[in-house]
């Protein structure tokens, strides 16, 4: 019994492999249904593991204060209006606003600086290309504390800290792994097509825009996606560049809040935990939306590195 | 005669060669943007960093050249130590376990056909949501009194350790966070495992390989370029795990002594001091020796990948 095959093929190594015996052959397969069933059972279980902490939040988040700990899954009353709370507590709708701008501004300016990166790195040929693209791949390694602390004093000469500007203008300079990400999408684009763009009179950023971007739309979504994502779950720069409560994104809000009402504060957990919600949901639906297009993207690069 | 673009160029035997030049510096300027940020936020901050990393510097005063000082003394700071231990213990445990879970789920999901879209979606969640809510739920879930994991153990009927206030737990509890998200992983290794050709399977089972014998001996290898990958990458990351702990333990919150300790990675450690105690030039130095750190770690792994990293040549 070939424990690694999928269905289809063990259907065809058993009627061709070793024994033809037909009892043998009936014993295969009950067998092998037996254990897809395991296998279902055991993901199942599996799924409510990684299901539970989520349910468990939405939970706690409509319990009354006195309730948020006592692990029921049914809040008993409802309390809807900790999510009502939550706004008066703090500015939440500017959190929301700053983290979408942010968001967008940041998936924007990575997706059309890194697609002209790749196109460059990908169609054209030019001495020392390989040994730059290298250098592209070697600033994946680099940790970003490196850097952290130069690029912090720079926006603070500009004195733009306090902005959300160095939350994503870095990012018009394009970003190592989407450069990677998007050549290996141009390098599957045949030469040939581009060749009679060429001979028709296109310039080469006629052919990018005309050419390379139509056809790797799939690719630019996923660009777009995984960066949004990263701005929109990030900590670390706007704990280094906002102060102002006004100014800060969603991430930082509920950190502050968590520091107020949490652990060592003044105990208001259902806030907390309905801040939390609110982080995450907008992730939640974006991900419902894009699936395929995470799924994609994650196992693209992935395999190609 | 090439005609590359709307530009007439002179009809000579140079045809050829310009064209070539007229690529190279098209080519050159759709990478400009990268080369410039390069400059400007790679190569330029190394230097100033690496600058920073001989002086004292407070942000309000000017930097105060004082050598290898700032190195000396990361040598003799226990608290380095300390953080360098906490971030290396939770990568010993991290990055095998996160591989294995990883995999584990993987080669499940490889052998339910199509429903493994659904059980996918599912696994993945934990990745998307923002790791400050990650931090913020898991210290929850973590209490040792009230939390859902102690609780689910004391329905198997062992007793819950002090995941959040134990100094020896607080690290497992944050290995167990980390496997939370692991479902990244999990989309890559179901990839790779797809892309196994299944002649090889079959062409195994004739000559009497199956179970452990065939994935030791095809599944392993075939996906081991993958596995590497991951590998590397969880090792990098795992060495800077940051957030989800700062949510938890650190910042203004109080009276989390046990966790301060025991959950001082080092790049909370880092960051402390660069924006909290705003000793610069110190966290600079940190930064290079945490690079040198990854950098060694990366080339070792690198070598030894030769030994067990099947490649289409070998």
């Amino acid at each position: 019994m070939s424990a690694l095959s999928g269905e289809s093929k063990q259907v065809v190594v058993s009627t061709v492999g070793a024994s033809g015996h037909p009892a043998n052959h009936l014993a295969r397969r009950v067998n092998k249904t037996l254990q897809k069933a395991i296998f279902i059972a055991l993901l199942i279980g599996f799924t409510i593991l990684f299901i539970i902490p989520f349910l468990w939040l939405v939970s706690a988040s409509l319990k009354v204060r006195a309730d948020v700990f006592n692990n029921a899954w049914i809040p008993n009353p409802i309390a809807w209006e900790n999510y009502v709370n939550v706004w008066k507590a703090a500015p939440v709708l500017d959190w929301l606003k700053n983290s979408v701008l942010v968001g967008v501004a940041a998936a924007i300016s990575v997706t059309i600086s890194c697609a002209l990166i790749a196109f460059g790195f990908s169609y054209f040929r030019f001495p020392g290309r390989d040994r730059l693209f290298g250098l592209v791949l070697a600033t994946m390694m680099l940790p970003g504390v490196v850097t952290m602390i130069p690029v912090y004093l720079v926006w603070q000469k500009i004195g733009l800290t306090n902005s959300h500007w160095p939350l994503w203008a870095g990012n018009l300079f394009g970003s190592a792994f989407y450069i990677f990400l998007l050549r290996q999408f141009y390098l599957t684009l045949p030469r040939e097509l581009f060749e009679a763009a060429r001979v028709d009179g296109a310039g080469y950023f006629q052919m990018w825009r005309e050419i390379a971007i139509p056809l790797t739309r799939t690719a630019l979504i996923v660009v777009f996606i995984f960066e949004f994502k990263a701005s929109w779950t990030d900590l670390v720069k706007p704990l280094i560049y906002l102060q102002n409560t006004a100014m800060f994104t969603l991430p930082r809000g509920l950190k502050a809040l968590l520091d107020q009402f949490g652990q060592g504060g003044e105990m208001q957990w259902e806030i907390v935990l309905a801040a939390s919600v609110i982080v995450t949901l907008p992730m939640l639906i974006i991900f419902f939306l894009g699936q395929r297009y995470f799924i994609e993207g994650i196992a693209t690069t992935g395999l190609k590195g | 005669m090439a005609t590359s673009s709307q530009v007439v160029r002179p009809p000579a035997k140079g045809g050829r060669i310009s064209l070539q030049r007229k690529e190279m510096l098209a080519g050159l300027a759709f990478i400009s943007p990268w080369f410039i940020g390069f400059l400007l936020f790679t190569a330029g901050p190394m230097i100033v960093s690496l600058g920073l990393s001989l002086t004292q510097y407070d942000v309000l005063r000017p930097p105060k050249f004082i050598g290898l000082q700032n190195y000396t003394d990361l040598v003799n700071d226990s608290k380095i130590w300390l953080s360098l231990g906490n971030t290396f213990f939770y990568a010993l445990l991290h990055v095998p376990l996160s591989i294995m879970v990883a995999l584990g789920l993987a080669m499940l999901l490889h052998r339910v056909g199509k429903a493994a879209g659904f059980f996918r979606t599912v696994f993945y969640l934990p990745s998307i949501t923002p790791a400050v809510a990650i931090g913020t739920l898991w210290l929850w879930l973590l209490n040792p009194r009230v939390g859902l994991v102690n609780r689910g153990l004391e329905l198997l009927g062992i007793p819950g350790p002090g995941w959040t206030t134990d100094p020896a737990w607080i690290k497992p509890g944050i290995v167990l966070m980390s496997l939370w998200s692991v479902g990244g992983t999990v989309i890559i290794y179901l990839a790779a495992l797809r892309n196994v050709p299944t002649e090889l399977y079959e062409a195994a089972e004739i000559d009497g390989a199956t179970g452990w014998k065939s994935f030791r001996h095809i599944t392993i290898p075939m996906i081991s370029g993958t596995i590497f990958f991951t590998l590397i990458v969880n090792v990098i990351g795992s060495l800077q795990i940051f957030t989800e702990v700062y949510t938890m333990f650190f910042g203004t919150m109080r009276g989390m002594t046990a966790a301060a300790s025991a959950g001082l990675f080092y790049n909370i450690y880092l960051f402390r001091n660069a924006f909290e105690f705003f000793k610069m030039g110190y966290a600079s130095a940190m930064a290079w020796v945490l690079f040198i750190i990854i950098l060694i770690l990366t080339l070792i792994q690198l070598r030894f990948s030769k030994r067990w990293v099947y490649t289409e040549e070998s």
